[in-house]
């Protein structure tokens, strides 16, 4: 299958097989007017399969989102054709706004308007707490 | 503005800071009798407490200061649904520092970032108690004369009990502090208690069932109450309810110079006879509370003016 190169605009490469479509829906993909590719296992060397995205416009991103779903993947930026800018994305030590507490003790429960969050605290485990009651997150 | 939330928000120097001051006021109470006159005081407690609430009222009279506030929910604006962002705004403009209790887990965390007062978590929910912990240093401090190369035994619910896991915390951060956790299987410390705070610390730990045959090794003995709500079946609480029963008895293998410690209240965990031994603090503990609160109000206080 060939999906041709793009002018300007973003790739997100070494997404975890079987994540893309989870990230196409979080980012909104489906709601632009650009041309959007999203390819499922291609074949990786490193990873074996992994799943591509490709953005035929360049669009603001929340890498915090994308870096807590999928630490492993590479963002790419391209304009005229060219790479301009290459980021790999790890886990974000703060999300904001993102996931939510799932603890019916905790204050995010009740009070309103507050934003949930959460600071990484185990990088190698994943782990993320909830600042407000240190519960973990649930992936 | 600086506030008091976790027991991690003070530094082991800030920690020794307080512990001097709080020294010094048991030294000469009465060159401290008007530091916070002319200060306010709002006790906010969403839930109710007997020894806390009136802990921190004792250290701010003693401060020479005035104490305003609740003692109940019913008895505030949250009975009408008012936030705790709103609330603890409006009293921003009434007092000059703010202790706060809460049934909800990080409520005086909220509450810090709306203020425009030091914020003094008195307890929320199940969750933090940093004053607790403070008190149980000054204890330690006083009984053992430092905080290295001490064991410290700490026995019952491990699980749930908040009290242990800020002790935990702040006692890990001190050299050659060695943990023996004794709990029913039901009831033993939490995994991230042991990956996220004293594997990184490197503290030495070890786990057991049985109070008495780790008794001799102790010179802090900690003990926390087994709460028959815990269990998921009435039988394994009956099983289990009296194992941690401290008496004298079990206390013939302990150090003369031991520390028995409890935060209180008590249910039957350590047998009445146990109090007049001279190695009974948990009495201590209460007192010594009410002095690292007067150290830590004037802390604050004076942050929040510099």
């Amino acid at each position: 299958m060939i999906i041709g190169q793009i002018k300007d605009g973003i790739v997100l490469d070494h997404i975890t097989a079987g994540k893309g479509m989870e990230i196409y829906k979080i980012l909104g993909l489906g709601e632009l007017d650009c041309t959007v590719a999203m390819i499922k296992n291609a074949d990786s060397p490193k990873m074996g399969k992994k799943d591509i995205i490709k953005v035929g416009k360049v669009i603001d991103l929340n890498l915090d989102i994308l870096g807590y779903i999928d630490p492993g993947i590479t963002v790419n930026i391209i304009r005229d054709g060219e790479r301009i800018k290459r980021e790999k994305l790890s886990l974000p030590e703060r999300i904001t706004g993102v996931i939510r507490c799932k603890n019916p003790r905790c204050i995010t429960s009740v009070e309103q308007e507050l934003e949930h969050e959460f600071v990484l605290t185990d990088r190698e485990k994943g782990v993320y707490r909830c600042v407000y009651c240190e519960a973990k997150a649930k992936r | 503005m600086r506030s008091l939330i976790d027991i991690k928000d003070l530094s082991v120097q800030e920690i020794g800071e307080l512990i001097a001051v709080a020294e010094d006021i048991i030294a000469d109470p009465e060159k401290y009798a008007h530091k916070c006159a002319g200060k306010k005081l709002a006790t906010l407690f969403f839930e109710p407490s007997t020894r806390t609430r009136l802990s921190f009222e004792a250290a701010m009279y003693e401060l020479g200061g005035h104490v305003i506030g609740f003692s109940s929910a019913q008895n505030s604006s949250t009975a009408k649904g008012e936030s705790v962002s709103d609330t603890v705004r409006t009293v921003s403009c009434y007092a000059d520092i703010i202790a706060m209790r809460h049934p909800k887990e990080g409520a005086p965390l909220v509450a810090s970032r709306r203020a425009s007062v030091p914020i003094i978590n008195a307890g929320d929910g199940g969750h933090n108690h940093p004053t607790q912990t403070l008190a149980d240093l000054l204890t330690i401090h006083r009984e053992k004369g430092g905080f290295e190369n001490l064991t410290i035994g700490l026995c019952g619910d491990l699980k749930f009990g908040r009290t242990v896991h800020s002790l935990i915390t702040a006692m890990s951060r001190y050299g050659g502090v060695r943990f023996v956790m004794i709990s029913p299987e039901e009831l033993c410390v939490p995994e991230y208690i042991k990956t996220e705070i004293l594997d990184p610390a490197g503290s030495p730990y070890t786990e057991c069932r049985e109070l008495e045959p780790v008794m001799e090794q102790l010179d802090i003995l900690y003990m926390t109450r087994v709460q028959r709500e815990r269990f998921f079946n009435e039988a394994d609480y009956i099983r289990l309810k009296d194992t941690y029963v401290l008496t004298e008895d079990k206390l013939r293998n302990a150090k003369q110079d031991l520390c028995i410690m409890h935060p209180l209240p008590r249910v039957n965990e350590i047998s009445v006879s146990v109090d007049d031994d001279p190695r009974a603090c948990y009495f201590k503990q209460v007192l010594y509370g009410k002095y690292i609160r007067m150290a830590l109000i004037l802390k604050l206080l004076q942050e929040a003016k510099a």
